[in-house]
């Protein structure tokens, strides 16, 4: 997995390097202002960028981004444990790999939005539902990752942990694990999307709170301009997310070459 | 000799199992006796079943058919009472030089401070002395088996299982890990079981030669060899010469049936 860094040279190459994304934001502004679009499917940026600040300090913004943030985190939390796990596991037991397995490959192509309902039906509507949905959802792309890192293992190094003196769970967390890792991680990167597009998904369809329950409140009051803040900050928020997860997988595997 | 068997192999058999294909007999009734503290190549053509000889004795590979015993106790996995070295390294990769070194001293019950010091003295011994916090991918190769010698010896096995271990590095490296080795093994004075393919190696480093036939292996005999290391010259007295060629005769016969044996 190659991260394409920030190179040395930092403002100009800063700027180069998001100057499309401020053309686009340019492009935005001068088609709305300019009555190019209908300013109510696209209202002018500046007017989404007050929006923004109005819902921040009426603490909308953070009541719900806090809400939206525990439920994604608690669930991605659960499904790397979980998923990490059962793929692991999966790989050195033949025995679990041959009841779980075929379990794996059934549900991993099944689009996760399916289960909201279900997820629903189970917990109502609140934090509970959305945690498992996305425990649920996020878990099976760490399993995989798991399962291939754990299964390309070097016999060599268990066997060279067995000899030291490593019993089985031990050679498995000394070993396996860390072998697992960067396939591992590759899955999380993955869940992590996942986990934003069912957080937001299950809060637009049904929620009392959360960024997506926002976004849908806000679409059916005609206030536009914020209903977009709201989307933007979503956008914004698993930019970043994904920004800081590759730096700090970058810092993990660092004995890499 | 009056020296009671340390290691004993008998009549062991064992079946290599790909995942496609029909099995192989690998090994065929191999018996072989080691003494405590001596040092033993075990020679062969490539493929005829020397390293799995060596992991059953490591105890990595399930007994089929025959014993191994370690110690008067028959094998039932692996220990630290045999520490191997591979020719893979077989370095934990994520792990810094001193914490490879560590690794098998955590799994005793020695207190921290005396873990450190052993490990410090390993890594000095093998010359590694300001690579502590380098991680393996940072070292060349003849630097990755020093780590791995200096992490096998720091437990203190009675037994080195060493599985060609000088192979993959080039010939001045290996020539100097080799009187490295020698000199580390009249120090500590360990059994050793030394698979290589390596004629001259076998010769210069051995005090007796296990030359094993082509698949399916069997012990073909064992040759005496134990010159005086001491000697600076010891690769041109006649006698060792003599040795190599005697030896690699009975290598090259196998070689070439393992040639012959090969599918088109």
């Amino acid at each position: 997995m190659t991260v394409a860094q920030p190179s040395k040279a930092p403002a100009r190459n800063i700027l180069i390097r998001y100057l499309p994304l401020l053309i686009l934001a340019l492009a935005w502004e001068a088609a709305s202002r300019l009555h190019l679009v209908s300013s109510l499917a696209l209202p002018p940026l500046t007017d989404v960028a007050q929006a923004w600040v109005e819902l921040v300090q009426s603490g909308e913004l953070v009541a719900n981004g806090l809400s939206s943030l525990y439920r994604a985190g608690a669930g991605l939390a659960l499904a790397i444990v979980g998923g990490g796990a059962l793929g692991i596991f999966m790989a050195v037991s033949r025995p679990v790999n041959a009841t779980l397995g075929p379990l794996v490959e059934l549900f991993y192509p099944m689009p996760k939005s399916a289960l909201i309902p279900v997820t629903v039906l189970w917990l109502g509507f609140g934090d509970g539902s959305k945690i498992v949905l996305i425990f649920l959802g996020c878990m099976l792309p760490v399993t995989i990752g798991a399962y291939n890192g754990a299964h390309g293992s070097d016999q060599h190094l268990i066997w060279s942990a067995r000899s030291m003196g490593a019993h089985r769970l031990r050679m498995i967390w000394d070993v396996v694990l860390p072998s697992a890792l960067p396939e591992l991680f590759n899955g999380v990167r993955t869940a992590l999307a996942l986990s934003f597009i069912l957080l937001v998904s299950s809060e637009l369809i049904v929620a009392r709170q959360g960024l997506g329950n926002l976004i849908g409140y806000l679409g059916a009051n005609g206030s536009y301009e914020a209903m977009f803040a709201v989307v933007l900050t979503v956008a914004f928020i698993g930019f970043l997310a994904d920004r800081v997860y590759q730096a700090a997988v970058a810092r993990a595997l660092r004995w890499r070459e | 000799m009056s020296d009671p068997a340390q290691i004993i192999v008998e009549g062991v058999c064992h079946h290599y199992r790909p995942a496609v294909g029909r099995e192989v007999l690998a090994l065929e009734n191999v018996s072989l006796r080691v003494r405590e503290r001596e040092f033993l190549a075990l020679l062969g053509p490539s493929g005829c079943g020397k390293s799995t000889l060596l992991y059953l004795i490591g105890g990595f590979l399930p007994i089929e058919t025959g014993k191994i015993s370690v110690d008067g106790k028959p094998v039932a996995g692996p220990g630290p009472d045999r520490g191997v070295v591979f020719q893979s390294f077989a370095l934990f990769p994520w792990k810094t030089v001193r914490k490879n070194v560590l690794y098998g001293l955590e799994r005793q019950a020695l207190p921290r401070d005396e873990r450190e010091t052993r490990a410090q003295a390993f890594i000095d011994l093998v010359g590694l002395t300001g690579f502590e916090e380098s991680y393996p991918s940072q070292l060349s190769g003849g630097m990755k088996q020093r780590v791995a010698l200096a992490r096998t010896l720091a437990f203190d096995p009675r037994m080195l299982l060493m599985d060609e271990p000088f192979g993959a590095l080039d010939a001045q490296t290996r020539s100097l890990m080799q009187s490295e080795l020698l000199a580390i093994w009249e120090k500590t004075r360990k059994t050793v079981i030394f698979v290589t393919h390596d004629v001259h190696e076998a010769v210069y480093l051995a005090e007796r030669v296990a030359v094993m036939t082509a698949r399916p292996g069997r012990i073909k005999t064992i040759v005496d060899t134990g010159f005086n290391k001491d000697d600076p010259e010891v690769h041109r007295t006649r006698a060792f010469v003599d040795k190599v060629d005697e030896l690699w005769n009975l290598v090259r016969d196998e070689a070439v049936k393992a040639l012959e044996k090969r599918p088109p």
